[in-house]
C-alpha cells in the first residue's frame, strides 16, 4: 500500500463526510464551511490525478473566490445567529430515494464497465496551455464573452433600485 | 481489502458526491442551500473529467474541467445576484415561498 493509496482513501472519506455535512447541516454558514472543505478535498484528488494546475485553479477560484462570495450572500440574506426553521423541506424521503437511485444506476454502469490500466503520469500543465491557445482557442474566447455577460448580468440583478 | 485506486474508485467517489449533491438540491429549503448542492454536483463532474483525462492520457478532460470551473464561477455570480434580488423584494429566500410564477 503506497502513500498515494493511503492519501486517496483518506481524502475520499473527507470529501464524502464534508459533502454530507453540506447537505445536512441546519446552519447554512456551517454548510458553506463544509463546502470549502469538500472543495479542498477535491483539489487534493486532482493532485492525486497528476493535475497540479487544476489543483491550483480549484484552490484559487473555488475555495478562495466562490466560498467568499457565498459567505457574503449568506450574511446579506440571513441572520447568522438565531434559531432557524427546519432547513429541509418535506421531500427528504423522496430526495433520498431519488439520489440513491441515481447513485445505484451510475455505479451499476461503472462496476459493469471494464477498468483501464493507468498510463504513466506526467505533469500536463504546459500541454494545457498549448491546447488553450491551439485547438480550444475559439472556446476560450467564447468563455471570455460568457464571463463578461455574467458580470453584467450580476451587476444588473443586484444593483440598487433608485 | 484496499488496493491502489483505479479509474473505478474515482468514478464511484464522484458518483457518491453527485448523489449527495442531488439530495441537497432536492431537499434544501434555502435557495443558497440549493446552490451549494449544485456546486457539489459540478465538483463531482470535475472529478470524473480529470479521472478520465488521467487514465486515457487525454488532454481534453483537463481543458473541459477548466471550462466547467469558469462557467461555475459565472453561474454562482449570477445565481447569488438573483437570490439577493429576490431577497430584496420578498424578504425571504425560502424556495417553498418563491411561487410567483405558479399558475
Amino acid at each position: 500500500m503506497t502513500l498515494a493509496t493511503v492519501v486517496f482513501w483518506a481524502v475520499a472519506l473527507a470529501l464524502l463526510a464534508s459533502s454530507v455535512g453540506v447537505v445536512l447541516t441546519p446552519n447554512l454558514f456551517h454548510a458553506v464551511l463544509y463546502l470549502a472543505a469538500a472543495l479542498v478535498a477535491t483539489a487534493i484528488v486532482f493532485l492525486l490525478l497528476d493535475a497540479a494546475f487544476l489543483f491550483a485553479v480549484q484552490l484559487l477560484l473555488y475555495a478562495g473566490g466562490v466560498v467568499t462570495v457565498l459567505v457574503f450572500a449568506i450574511m446579506l440574506t440571513e441572520r447568522l445567529i438565531g434559531e432557524r426553521l427546519s432547513q429541509t423541506n418535506r421531500h427528504v424521503v423522496n430526495g433520498a430515494v431519488v439520489a440513491a437511485a441515481v447513485f445505484i444506476g451510475v455505479a451499476g454502469f461503472i462496476v459493469g464497465s471494464p477498468g483501464m490500466p493507468a498510463p504513466a503520469g506526467a505533469d500536463r500543465t504546459a500541454d494545457i496551455a498549448r491546447a488553450l491557445v491551439g485547438p480550444f482557442a475559439a472556446t476560450f474566447e467564447v468563455l471570455g464573452v460568457l464571463l463578461v455577460a455574467a458580470l453584467l448580468g450580476a451587476i444588473y440583478f443586484a444593483r440598487a433600485e433608485d | 481489502m484496499i488496493t491502489t485506486p483505479g479509474l473505478h474508485a474515482y468514478l464511484v467517489l464522484a458518483a457518491l458526491v453527485f448523489a449527495v449533491g442531488l439530495f441537497g438540491v432536492l431537499t434544501r429549503r434555502n435557495a443558497i442551500g440549493i446552490l451549494l448542492g449544485i456546486e457539489l454536483m459540478l465538483n463531482a463532474v470535475n472529478i470524473n473529467l480529470v479521472a478520465f483525462a488521467r487514465f486515457q492520457a487525454d488532454l481534453a478532460g483537463l481543458v473541459f474541467t477548466l471550462f466547467v470551473i469558469s462557467i461555475t464561477v459565472a453561474e454562482v455570480g449570477v445565481g447569488l445576484a438573483i437570490v439577493i434580488a429576490i431577497f430584496r423584494v420578498r424578504r425571504t429566500v425560502d424556495a417553498d415561498h418563491l411561487n410567483l410564477l405558479k399558475g
